[in-house]
């Protein structure tokens, strides 16, 4: 029988960068394998990656396992899926962590069919049971009303996607040590049916939504594509981004990219802004790491209340205008 | 053409969270009193892409669900909207079953169907937003996936996908037999006429279950429930009184300062 051992974290690049969720998978993936004593691996893949696996080891990984042969130069869920189950195959990890990310929510599925795991999605916790040693994957269920605890008793490996900014990463350390093994995964081009035609960017101008510091959203009580005007220039005046509920996009007021929340972006800002909006769970999934929240909202029982620092019962087109002069007064003192 | 769409019936997800109860020792969540379940949203978005494509190209449209005997009004729902079929598997315990087990029921309930062209599911269930289903019923059938779509559309023999990602979409082309997931970028869904009505109640709904459709569901299972609990939500929100609007939005400025904030 196959021994299974140690963790294993599949890598992401965005703009020629680590994004933060891999370092997130390495700081949580340090833990875990810690708390086993056992190893914890990086899987890194395509040409974009190359330049970086020293950065996945001085984040915490001991092992870099480097895939960079040509069809894998950019995503595509048939030929990933077919790498990572290969490496998977050959290292046989007990445990594998991906990100809740555009990636890791296609490719991780179609991974646990293929490798006979079991699988926990959009996890904001994970442990190791000190007496069983299995894998705690803690994730919010019912939108984030209750969260579940869940186990994979013994289907191997134990597979997890990591919601973003719910686990912290380790300071870069260039000390660590760590070793890099580059592997050579045939892929045919009979094994990639579904092909990417267009990759197309509908970048918003200015700071983007999950690195702003400032986050200004507005939710179906807006009413209307001008009423977003004003939000917008108050996360100008605050050098802020602005969001947007799942109901405000379904109505067209915005577009869908602006979408916070379970399913849309997740922001965690130093300041909230929440202008005409419930406060659904599903939207606060999005939202709630966030270090200070203020509400508008006409509802003084609305629920985005209960979770707020400070709020006023006011329609926004009323409270908006005072709230910005009174902001640009300050901005200049 | 025919297009199979996998719906789930769930408690209404929008209910106010303060309804919302659970029954911690049978790690179950209690189903909100006098609030109808609906069909989760992004299945229901599933379904309005089929629905689209049977405007445009003429198919066939069946529905299919896998839930205890009250799901069957999901199933005269989507009958109501435009599906030509419905197929209920009938499973008291559904809703007991992990992600593993509920692909493996509805892929058997699609072998049995048989001839179809495109299979779509939504993103995820709003119940327990596993996010698996529709993923695992692709490798399942060995067909392609592509997720999270917010248009669907054919092109030639293929199915022409926009896939949302973070930052924009990708526009992908699969052969078909092929399983789409979908989002809610796609559109609302439409609603159901009095006409509509009418006719689905004279279709006659497939009635399944699980031995009918040869789903052993013995060692299927992969995941096990240890604890339900609801997370503890702290309120400190100071509501900011004045006599004015105006005075209430100046001083909420004044606040952000006060904490340097802003
Ligand atoms: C599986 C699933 C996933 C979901 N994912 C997401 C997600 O990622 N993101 C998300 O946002 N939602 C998501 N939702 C939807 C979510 O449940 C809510 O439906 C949605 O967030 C509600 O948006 P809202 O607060 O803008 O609208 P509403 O709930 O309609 O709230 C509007 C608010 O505006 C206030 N208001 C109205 N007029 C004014 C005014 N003039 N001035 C001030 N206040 C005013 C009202 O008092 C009200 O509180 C999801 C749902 C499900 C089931």
């Amino acid at each position: 029988m196959t021994e299974f051992k140690g963790v294993m974290v599949c890598a992401e690049f965005v703009n020629g960068k680590m994004s933060p969720i891999t370092m997130e998978l390495l700081g949580i993936g340090r833990r875990l394998a810690d708390d086993l004593g056992e190893e914890l691996s990086a899987l890194l893949i395509g040409k974009e990656a190359v330049p970086f696996s020293r950065e996945a080891i001085a984040y915490g990984g001991e092992r870099v396992y480097l895939v960079s042969n040509s069809p894998l130069d950019s995503y595509n869920s048939d030929a990933y899926t077919e790498a990572i189950t290969n490496v998977c195959h050959q290292v046989n990890p007990s445990i594998v962590l991906l990100g809740q990310t555009d990636m890791g929510r296609d490719l991780a599925p179609r991974l646990a069919v293929r490798l006979g795991g079991g699988l926990a999605m959009d996890c904001i916790d994970l442990a190791i049971d000190p007496q069983t040693k299995l894998m705690l994957q803690t994730r919010p269920v019912f939108g984030g009303n209750a969260y579940a605890v869940m186990i994979t008793p013994t289907a191997r490996p134990q597979m997890a996607t990591v919601r973003p900014k719910t686990m912290s990463s380790l300071e870069r350390d260039d000390s660590r040590q760590g070793e890099v093994v580059p592997l050579e995964i045939g892929i045919e081009s009979s094994m990639i049916k579904a092909e990417i035609i267009e990759t197309v960017k509908e970048e918003v101008l200015g700071i983007k939504l999950e690195e702003a510091e400032i986050v200004v959203t507005g939710g179906r009580g807006i009413g209307s594509v001008e009423g977003f005007d004003i939000l917008r220039e108050l996360a100008g005046v605050l050098g802020g981004a602005v969001g947007a509920t799942r109901a405000a996009c379904d109505e067209g007021l915005t577009p869908a990219t602006m979408q916070v929340g379970q399913t849309g972006k997740i922001v965690s800002p130093n300041l909230y802004i929440a202008v005409a909006l419930s406060g659904a769970v599903q939207h606060l999934a999005g939202c709630s790491g966030s270090k200070h929240m203020v509400v508008i909202n006409t509802d003084p029982d609305a629920y985005i209340f209960k979770v707020a620092e400070w709020g006023i019962v006011a329609d926004y087109k009323t409270s908006l205008p005072p709230f910005l002069e009174k902001l640009k007064e300050l901005s200049t003192q | 053409m025919n297009i199979i769409v996998c719906i789930k019936q769930v408690p209404d997800p929008e209910i106010p969270p303060a309804k919302f109860r659970i029954d911690p020792e049978g790690k179950r969540v209690m189903p909100p009193e006098g609030v109808a379940p609906v069909t989760s949203v992004f299945d229901e978005r599933a379904m309005e892409a089929a629905l689209q494509l049977k405007d445009k190209y003429q198919a066939k449209v069946t529905a299919v669900t896998l839930g205890a005997s009250a799901a069957k009004s999901a199933i005269r729902h989507a009958l109501s909207i435009g599906a030509d079929e419905g197929v209920h598997i009938q499973h008291e315990a559904a809703g007991e079953l992990d992600s593993f087990e509920t692909a493996f029921v509805l892929t058997k309930a699609i072998e049995k169907i048989g001839d179809y062209s495109l299979i779509l599911c939504g993103r995820q269930a709003a119940d327990w937003d596993a996010g698996q289903v529709g993923s695992l019923i692709a490798e399942n059938l060995a067909i392609p996936v592509v997720t999270v779509a917010r248009k669907v559309d054919l092109k030639d023999s293929k199915v022409r996908v926009e896939s949302v990602m973070q930052d924009g979409y990708r526009v992908i082309e699969a052969p078909m037999p092929a399983l789409v997931t979908v989002s809610s970028e796609i559109g609302l869904p439409r609603l159901p006429t009095g006409m509509g009505i009418l006719k689905a109640s004279r279709i006659k709904i497939t009635n399944w279950n699980v031995q009918d459709i040869g789903a052993e569901l013995q060692g299927v299972r992969r995941s096990q429930l240890l604890r339900l609990y609801i997370p503890v939500r702290e309120t400190k929100c100071q509501i900011i009184e004045a006599d004015t609007v105006a005075e209430a939005a100046c001083e909420l400025a004044l606040c952000l300062r006060k904490a340097k904030i802003i």
